[in-house]
C-alpha cells in the first residue's frame, strides 16, 4: 500500500533520510525503530505530506505524494491519519468537538450522526462518557487516546503513531499498545507505529523496521529481529550504550 | 569599519526585503483560499465579534479624548489669532484623513494583532496547525482567512466610529466647555470636510487591517522555540506592525493626496 523509495530529507545542516526504501503492506502492524533523532518521525511526516521529500518518491495507492501541493494532498489525508506524539488536540474544543472535527470538515451536517460517531470512536478508546472534557483535564494517556479517536473516526486506511507510549507510565503503556492492536484487527486498517520502546515494538509489529544514520538498517520480522546478531541491532534491543562509565 | 557598516546595513536590507517576500507570499496565498475554498462563515462571525465588537471600548476611549484634547488645544492655539471658529474644521480634517484610522489602526495592533500572533503561535508550537494539516484542512483556510477578512471588515467600521466619537467630542469640548460658536463650528467643519476626506480615511483603514492582519498571522505562523517563542510572537507583531503602520501612513498620506486633494477646492 505505502512504498518510499530512495528518500532524502535535510533539515537545516543535518542530513535526516539518506536514502530511505521500506515498502509497508496493507493490513499490517510496521514499526519503525530506531534511537532518538535517528529520523523517524520525519520519516512518518514525510507519509501525510506534512513534510516534502528532498528527493525520492512516497507512493501511496500507487499515487507519488511527493512534491504534490499542500491541497492536493488533503485527499491523501483522508487515506492516512496521525496520532502525533503530543496528541495535537484543538486546546479550545472539548473532547467531543475535537473529534467531531474531521467530521464536520468532510462535510457532514446532521448533528445526530455525529454525535453517535463521535460516542463510538470514544468507545473504541475506553474513553466512553468523556464528550464534554477540555483537553487540558485530561491525562497525558487519555490525550493521546482521544487524539486517536480523533485520527480513527473518520476511517483511515492507514493510521501512523508518532511516539503513541513516549512519557506515559507502563500501566498506560501496556494499555495503548493493547489499543493499537485492537484497533488494527477491529478496523483491518495499516499501521505504521513509529518507537524507541521495545515492549511497544514487539507487542505491535507484524513487521519491524530499524533506522540508522538516515537509512533503513534491519527490516523483517519480531523473530528475525529477536535473532540478529549484529552489535547495532542487539545493542538497542538490550538497551545497552557503548560509553564507558568513566 | 566601513566594511561593518556596509555589512549591516546590506543584512537589515534583505532581512527586511524577506520579511516583505514571505508577507507577500501569505498575502498571495490568502487569496488564493478566497477564491478557491469555501468560506467558514461561522469562524468569520467569531472572529468579527473578537476583532470588531470586542474593540469597542479601545475605539471609543481612543476616538473620544483625542478629539476631546485635540480640540482643545487647537482651540487654545487658534484664539491668539482670533480664528475659533476654525476649529472645528481643522478637528474634522485631521480625523479622518490621519488621525482617526492611524490611532485606530495603532490600537487594533496592540489588541488584535498581540491576540492572533499569540493564538495562532501557540497552535503552531502545540502542533496544532499540523494537526490541521494532517485533517485534511488547509491552515489558511481555516486560520487566516476568517481573521483577515474580519480585519478587514471591521477596521474600516471601527475607523469611522473613533472619527465620528472624535468629532462628537471636540465639539463638546470646543462649544460647551472653551465657549466656541456652535454655528460657526458646525459650519465650519461640514464646508472644509469632504467626500474625499472620509474615502481616504476608509482607505487607510482597508490598508491597515491588511498590514496588521498579515504581520500578525506571519508572526503566528513563524513562531518556534516554545513557549519563549510564544511570547515574542505578539511582541514583534505590535512592536512591527505599529511601525509599519506609522511608516506606511506617511507615504499613504501623499499617495492619497494625490487622487483625494485636501480642501474645498
Amino acid at each position: 500500500m505505502i512504498y518510499v523509495t530512495d528518500l532524502h530529507k535535510k533539515l537545516g545542516e543535518q542530513q535526516v533520510l539518506s536514502g530511505i526504501t521500506l515498502q509497508i503492506t496493507r493490513g499490517q502492524t510496521h514499526v519503525i525503530l530506531g534511537r532518538s533523532g535517528c529520523g523517524k518521525s520525519v520519516l512518518l511526516k514525510h507519509l501525510v505530506g506534512l513534510l516534502q521529500p528532498d528527493s525520492g518518491k512516497i507512493v501511496i495507492d500507487g499515487e507519488d505524494i511527493a512534491g504534490l501541493p499542500e491541497r492536493q494532498l488533503g485527499r491523501i489525508r483522508k487515506k492516512v491519519g496521525i496520532l502525533f506524539q503530543s496528541g495535537a488536540l484543538f486546546d479550545s474544543m472539548s473532547a467531543a468537538e475535537n473529534i467531531a472535527f474531521p467530521l464536520r470538515e468532510a462535510g457532514l451536517k446532521d448533528e445526530e450522526v455525529i454525535r453517535q460517531k463521535v460516542a463510538e470512536a470514544l468507545e473504541m478508546v475506553d474513553l466512553g462518557g468523556e464528550q464534554e472534557k477540555m483537553p487540558e483535564n485530561l491525562s497525558g494517556g487519555m490525550r493521546k487516546r482521544l487524539g486517536l479517536a480523533r485520527t480513527i473516526v473518520s476511517r483511515p486506511a492507514c493510521i501512523l503513531y508518532d511516539e503513541p507510549t513516549t512519557g506515559l507510565d507502563p500501566i498506560a503503556t501496556d494499555s495503548i499498545n493493547r489499543l493499537i492492536r485492537r484497533l488494527q484487527k477491529r478496523l483491518s486498517a495499516t499501521s505504521v507505529v513509529v518507537t524507541h520502546d521495545m515492549k511497544t515494538a514487539f507487542h505491535t509489529a507484524d513487521r519491524i523496521a530499524f533506522l540508522h544514520e538516515g537509512r533503513v538498517y534491519f527490516d523483517g520480522t519480531p523473530k528475525e529481529l529477536l535473532a540478529a546478531k549484529d552489535p547495532i541491532l542487539v545493542d538497542f534491543i538490550e538497551g545497552r550504550s557503548t560509553e564507558s562509565e568513566e | 569599519m566601513l566594511e561593518f557598516i556596509l555589512h549591516s546595513v546590506g543584512s537589515t536590507v534583505l532581512r527586511l526585503l524577506r520579511y516583505m517576500g514571505q508577507l507577500a507570499f501569505l498575502a498571495r496565498e490568502t487569496a488564493i483560499s478566497i477564491r478557491v475554498a469555501p468560506l467558514r462563515w461561522g469562524l468569520l462571525v467569531r472572529q468579527l465579534a473578537e476583532i470588531g465588537f470586542r474593540s469597542q471600548l479601545v475605539v471609543v476611549v481612543t476616538g473620544a479624548f483625542t478629539g476631546a484634547v485635540f480640540s482643545a488645544q487647537t482651540y487654545f492655539q487658534f484664539h491668539r489669532l482670533g480664528m475659533d471658529s476654525a476649529v472645528g474644521a481643522v478637528v474634522a480634517v485631521s480625523l479622518f484623513r490621519e488621525l482617526g484610522p492611524v490611532l485606530t489602526a495603532l490600537m487594533l495592533s496592540g489588541r488584535v494583532g498581540a491576540s492572533i500572533a499569540a493564538e495562532i503561535g501557540t497552535m503552531k508550537v502545540t502542533e496544532q496547525i499540523e494537526a490541521l494539516r494532517a485533517l485534511g484542512v488547509h491552515p489558511i483556510d481555516y486560520l487566516i482567512v476568517p481573521r483577515i477578512l474580519a480585519l478587514v471588515i471591521s477596521t474600516p467600521l471601527l475607523v469611522a466610529e473613533c472619527i465620528g466619537l472624535g468629532i462628537g467630542a471636540g465639539y463638546l469640548v470646543a462649544t460647551q466647555v472653551l465657549g466656541v460658536s456652535k454655528a460657526y463650528y458646525l459650519t465650519n467643519m461640514l464646508s472644509f470636510t469632504t467626500g474625499r476626506d472620509i474615502k481616504m480615511a476608509l482607505i487607510k483603514g482597508f490598508a491597515f487591517a491588511g498590514l496588521i492582519g498579515f504581520i500578525a498571522c506571519e508572526e503566528g505562523l513563524k513562531t518556534s522555540q516554545g513557549a519563549a517563542g510564544v511570547g515574542r510572537a505578539p511582541t514583534q507583531a505590535v512592536v512591527i506592525a505599529s511601525l509599519v503602520i506609522l511608516i506606511s501612513n506617511f507615504f499613504l498620506s501623499f499617495l492619497l493626496n494625490i487622487f483625494f486633494p485636501a480642501g474645498t477646492y
